[in-house]
């Protein structure tokens, strides 16, 4: 799983069968600093509480679908928990 | 999963049968600015997505997991059209509008 901040939102009311209620939002990734690194991307959101802003953790390729009550849907990507706390004393500082 | 423009078709009569009956679209990469990125893929297509049409598809397993793509040689299936993108507050496209 990976970090990454919620920086907005998707609507598409033609989908995939199963993806009815699911939410999309619009993450940047970021690096272990918590810095952005790489292109954002869509993912749906299983907590159904992320909002603009926060960061969250997100789960990718099929196991993302296991997120969702549906999980025979088509998603790669899934936002599984909203972050409080990130406590990494060991992490070095800078490369 | 991926933001893109349909921008083409893909016509193939000698394929995998396991193939057959399914769409195929030539996607290529839309940004949250709006511009087309570089670099295009061919999905498979589950929501019935037009040229032109802003679509989301996911890569992968994943794509399998569509009644249309379940079992088949799937690896990119267009599952979603896009109707708004919103970014920090910006409309970034609109369906019929932008």
């Amino acid at each position: 799983m990976k970090f990454a901040w919620v920086i907005g939102t998707l609507v598409s009311t033609r989908k995939a069968e199963g993806l009815e209620g699911v939410k999309f939002l619009i993450v940047q990734p970021l690096d272990e600093r918590r810095l952005p690194s790489g292109e954002p991307y869509v993912a749906v959101d299983a907590t159904r509480q992320a909002g603009l802003g926060e960061l969250v953790f997100v789960v990718a390729s099929r196991e993302a679908a296991l997120s969702l009550d549906e999980s025979f849907v088509p998603v790669d990507a899934a936002i599984v928990g909203i972050v409080d706390d990130v406590h990494a004393p060991l992490l070095p500082e800078e490369e | 999963m991926q933001l893109a423009q349909v921008v083409g078709t893909v016509v193939a009569t000698q394929k995998s049968q396991r193939l057959d009956g399914l769409k195929m679209l030539i996607l290529r990469p839309f940004g949250l600015d709006g511009k087309l990125g570089s670099g295009y893929l061919v999905a498979l297509d589950s929501v019935g997505a037009g040229l032109g049409e802003v679509v989301l598809y996911c890569t992968g397993s994943s794509a399998r997991q569509t009644e249309a793509t379940k079992d088949r040689p799937a690896d990119a299936v267009i599952m979603a059209i896009v109707d708004t993108v919103e970014v920090g507050g910006d409309v970034k496209y609109q369906k019929g509008k932008t």
